[in-house]
């Protein structure tokens, strides 16, 4: 195995805490991502592991608790800015256009860095009809990264789940994220598909250096390809560190193997 | 195939003798056609003659900068991609030899080629196969250096050893700079009998062995199959199978090389349908099972179809199963009528389906490798695809025999290609004799005596005969061949096939050798069977349920009938008429070591491991009660308990050889 050169820190999430009513969903969490690393998030059903996810890139905001990206400081995040800033997501729950064919789905995570009008875009002309081919030239070539070269023209739809769960992110590749957030690639695929998943994001990671912020269930595959985790546990934080420290932390054992009173 | 008269620099084929002049001859006499394309980010990129010869020229040099010297060896492993096809002509100019290797080979089973073959360089894809090889390092040290195509993942890999095919060819045209003679000088002192290449058989029986083609074997069997087919350079060929298998490398290499035609590299393997349809190659090669294949989905989308194009259809490939074989053939005696009939078919129905398969521009198309099913076969002739086969093997670059336009039997491989010579020794094996026969095996002496009689003659393995026509038919592997009671020649490969072809029954097992008739296991193809007892409303629980219902018996009994009705018309193989069959109670499996991993059967294996149910065949009783025992994947055993039925097929008495009237 060789070094991966990992860099500062680029997000850093303090004291945060989010309550939805009464319901306490994350309760003054901590942890700081740094660059080129493969970050993970694991905890029971119902920790706060998705609500981590969305805090980071704005769907949520934390009634306590400041965020700061690349140094700086923000308490509010709004959507649009987090893909700006060059976080992009997949979702636990398929979100692609069912629709539309894998190339064309992909397409639209190049959306953001689309600069011409609509509506040269709409008839084809000038600086917009250089434009969609440089970007498709890119989706081109995450097509080839991922190899889905066979799928390009079928539509979303018609695609088994596995094979979704990679359209989606190329779509989120697309994007150029410096952070990508994988809310659970491996979720509901079989042994051969979470090798195939696990490699690709290896790979995103080793190619374009892109931080990864991943949740994910399978203790396996999270232990064997994260730098570092951070355990929830009903909205606690229960541990942070890298997966030998995590796997030998008491209350992690406690949590998933559950504790006699 | 004979050069146009007026070659630059008087050449003929005499001087042509080997794959580098031939490629320096294209780069002047058709320097701006097309050689090569490859589908690359969606989009198809091309290279001239011209060009592939510069690139070429490049890697050479790289190569020879690398010290790569006369002699040595240059592993190839990967898919089709045009840069490892100049990895053949670039090693052959420095009078080097190739060895390709299969790509989905484990590390293991590539070290025991690497160390066999004693490569020191290697040439390869990707990262996944740059992985292997630094893992065979461990334990074949002798390799130098790896070379690989495509950069992806590979950028901090250690660049002593690792190096980009890119940079390489930089390196080699700085050294052609500086050494501008060097390369032309090498490409001259090839001979048409220096070794082109070494290929690997597949090891089915025993380790690879390695056998060592010539220049002169390969370039005589692609000018004779060039001629034989009336090959151009404005043909076009999809190179897609394993190019260390022998057929690719006749086909997208050694042809390419003699004709001048296009070769066109898929993007990946999973693509090549749609490749294909864009591509619109006008020569194809594809062992049956693609044809099986691709016959498959057919179906299955017509069965989606609207009713009116569904009634289309089955109404015109009536229609062209009457009489399409015969029209393609050039028979005279096809009635106006069905002619009327078939254009129409075929501005409905025929066209538009050759040009979904991608086989609109399609001049000639072969098939080899296995058994192809008669019915299967016919469809594809019928939809006039000039589909052909062809028999040969690696010591004999997969050049024997060729079906002749307007002459195809559907059950022989042809007649004797040009300048090839076929004999059948006595005890019914093939034996051939030809220009395109391979020098050695590689370091085994013994084993090359071993296939050569002492008239030259090449022991094929294969028994068969031939017929009145003169052509060939191949009945099974020599070995296997065995003798009824009777004394009646019996091929059981032969007998299962013919049952196999039948697509409810996917495997089957004949016994015969040494009895008095021939008996059968079968298994059936759950898939198929699954879905007739689906459409009947006839539930099950799974394998060995369904194969135990007499209602599926039935359906077998009815295919070993037909089988018989096909074998009875068969002079030589009359006698090998199935007369008692069982349907196994689970499906025959190489983790049983029932089927070989190449899903061959063990015939002997099995007759050992099913003893009983062998006995059962040959005695009188209807029913046997078995138990056995089979591993599952993860190493756990379990045993399958069954009753067993036995039940008669129809035979027809075999008259005695007819006289022709």
């Amino acid at each position: 195995m060789k070094e991966r050169a990992i860099g500062e820190v680029i997000l850093d999430l303090k004291n945060i805490s989010l309550s939805f009513g009464a319901m306490r969903v994350l309760n003054n969490i901590s942890f700081d991502v740094r660059k080129s690393e493969i970050r993970s998030i694991i905890g029971p059903n119902g920790a706060g592991k998705s609500s981590m996810l969305n805090v980071i890139n704005g769907v949520y905001h934390p009634q306590e608790g400041e965020i700061s990206f690349r140094g700086e400081v923000r308490k509010q995040m709004k959507v649009h800015e987090a893909a700006g800033f060059g976080i992009a997501r997949t979702f636990q729950n398929i979100a692609l256009f069912k629709g539309m064919s894998t190339l064309d789905n992909i397409m639209t995570g190049r959306n953001l860095k689309m600069k011409s009008s609509m509506f040269s875009q709409a008839i084809y002309w000038g600086k917009a009809q250089k434009e969609e081919i440089e970007h498709r030239r890119k989706v081109e070539e995450i097509i080839d990264f991922l190899e889905i070269q066979a799928i390009r023209k079928t539509p979303v739809g018609r695609l088994p789940y596995g094979m979704q769960k990679r359209v989606e992110l190329g779509r989120a590749l697309a994007a150029e994220p410096e952070i990508l957030l994988l809310d659970e690639p491996m979720a509901g695929m079989n042994v051969e598909e979470k090798e195939d998943m696990s490699r690709f994001v290896l790979d995103i990671n080793d190619e374009f250096g892109t931080t990864i912020v991943l949740i994910e269930h399978d203790m396996g595959v999270v232990m064997d390809i994260s730098d570092r985790v951070v355990v929830l546990d009903y909205g606690r934080q229960l541990a942070d560190g890298t997966p030998d420290v995590v796997r030998n932390n008491q209350d992690v054992i406690d949590a998933y193997l559950g504790v006699s009173h | 195939m004979s050069l146009s008269p007026n070659q630059p620099d008087g050449q003929t084929n005499a001087t042509l003798d080997t794959f580098p002049k031939l490629l320096l001859n294209h780069a002047r006499v058709r320097g701006n056609k097309v050689a090569m394309r490859e589908k690359d980010l969606g989009i198809w990129q091309s290279w001239t003659w011209s060009e592939v010869s510069d690139e070429v020229r490049a890697l050479a040099c790289g190569l020879a900068a690398l010290g790569f010297k006369r002699g040595d060896k240059l592993a190839i492993i990967g898919d089709n991609r045009p840069r490892l096809y100049w990895g053949f002509a670039a090693v052959q100019c420095l009078g080097g030899i190739p060895v390709p290797l299969y790509q989905d080979s484990v590390a293991d089973e590539m070290a025991y080629v690497l160390g066999d073959a004693e490569v020191r360089f290697a040439l390869v894809e990707d990262q996944e196969q740059t992985d292997k090889m630094l893992e065979i390092t461990e334990q074949y040290p002798a390799l130098e250096a790896v070379i690989y195509e495509d950069p992806r993942g590979l950028r901090d890999y250690d660049q002593g050893f690792c190096t980009y095919i890119e940079t390489l060819q930089a390196r080699g045209r700085e050294f052609h700079s500086q050494h501008p003679d060097y390369l032309d000088q090498e490409i001259a002192k090839g001979r048409g009998d220096d070794i082109s290449v070494i290929l690997y058989t597949s090891g089915t029986t025993g380790k690879p062995k390695g056998v060592c083609m010539t220049h002169h074997a390969f370039i005589e069997a692609a000018r004779g199959s060039a001629e034989f087919d009336g090959l151009n350079d404005n043909d076009s060929m999809l190179a897609y199978l394993p190019m260390a298998w022998v057929g690719d490398h006749l086909f997208s290499y050694a042809q390419a090389l003699v004709t001048g035609f296009t070769i066109n590299c898929p993007e990946s393997a999973e693509t090549v349908m749609t490749d294909m349809r864009e591509i619109g190659p006008t020569y194809y090669f594809a062992p049956p099972r693609v044809f099986e294949n691709l016959l498959t989905q057919v179906m299955v989308r017509m069965q989606d179809a609207s009713a009116i194009k569904r009634r289309m259809f089955d109404y015109f490939m009536d229609v062209a199963r009457r009489c399409g074989a015969e029209i393609l053939s050039g028979n005279k005696e096809v009635s106006t009528r069905d002619r009327l009939l078939y254009r129409l078919g075929d501005f409905f129905v025929y066209g538009p389906l050759r040009n979904v398969l991608g086989m609109s521009k399609l001049r000639i198309a072969y098939t080899a490798g296995a058994a192809i099913g008669p019915d299967l076969f016919r469809f594809y002739r019928s939809l006039g695809i000039n589909l052909k086969q062809l028999y040969g093997s690696t010591e004999t670059c997969a050049y024997v025999c060729l079906q002749p336009n307007g002459d195809v039997k559907l059950d022989t491989v042809g007649i004797p290609a040009p300048k090839v010579e076929i004999k059948i020794a006595d005890n019914g094996e093939v034996l051939v004799k030809g220009p395109m026969l391979f020098a050695e095996y590689y370091n085994r002496p013994e084993d090359t005596a071993e296939t050569m009689n002492a008239e030259g003659y090449f022991l094929t393995g294969d028994a068969g005969f031939l017929d009145e026509d003169g052509h060939l038919k191949i009945i099974d592997r020599a070995k296997d061949v065995g003798k009824l009671s009777s004394g009646a020649i019996f091929a059981p490969n032969y007998v299962e096939n013919k049952l196999k072809f039948f697509p409810h029954i996917k495997e089957a097992v004949a016994f015969g050798h040494d009895r008095n008739q021939v008996c059968a296991f079968i298994n059936i193809d759950l898939e198929s069977v699954g879905n007739w007892a689906e459409r009947r409303g006839l539930p099950y629980s799974g394998y060995t349920d369904l194969a135990s219902r007499p209602e599926v018996y039935d359906l077998i009994l009815e295919c070993v009938n037909q089988a018989n009705r096909d074998l009875v018309d068969d002079p030589m193989l009359s006698e090998s008429q199935v007369h008692r069959f069982l349907i196994l109670h689970k499906e025959l499996d190489p983790d049983d070591d029932e089927l070989t991993r190449t899903r061959k059967v063990r015939r002997r294996f099995i007759s050992e491991k099913y003893h009983d149910l062998v006995e059962a065949l040959y005695s009188d009783i209807d029913e046997i009660h078995t138990s056995t025992e089979v591993k599952y994947e993860d190493g756990r055993r379990g045993v399958i308990e069954a009753d067993l039925r036995i039940r008669n097929a129809e035979t027809h008495v075999t008259e005695p050889l007819k006289k022709a009237s």
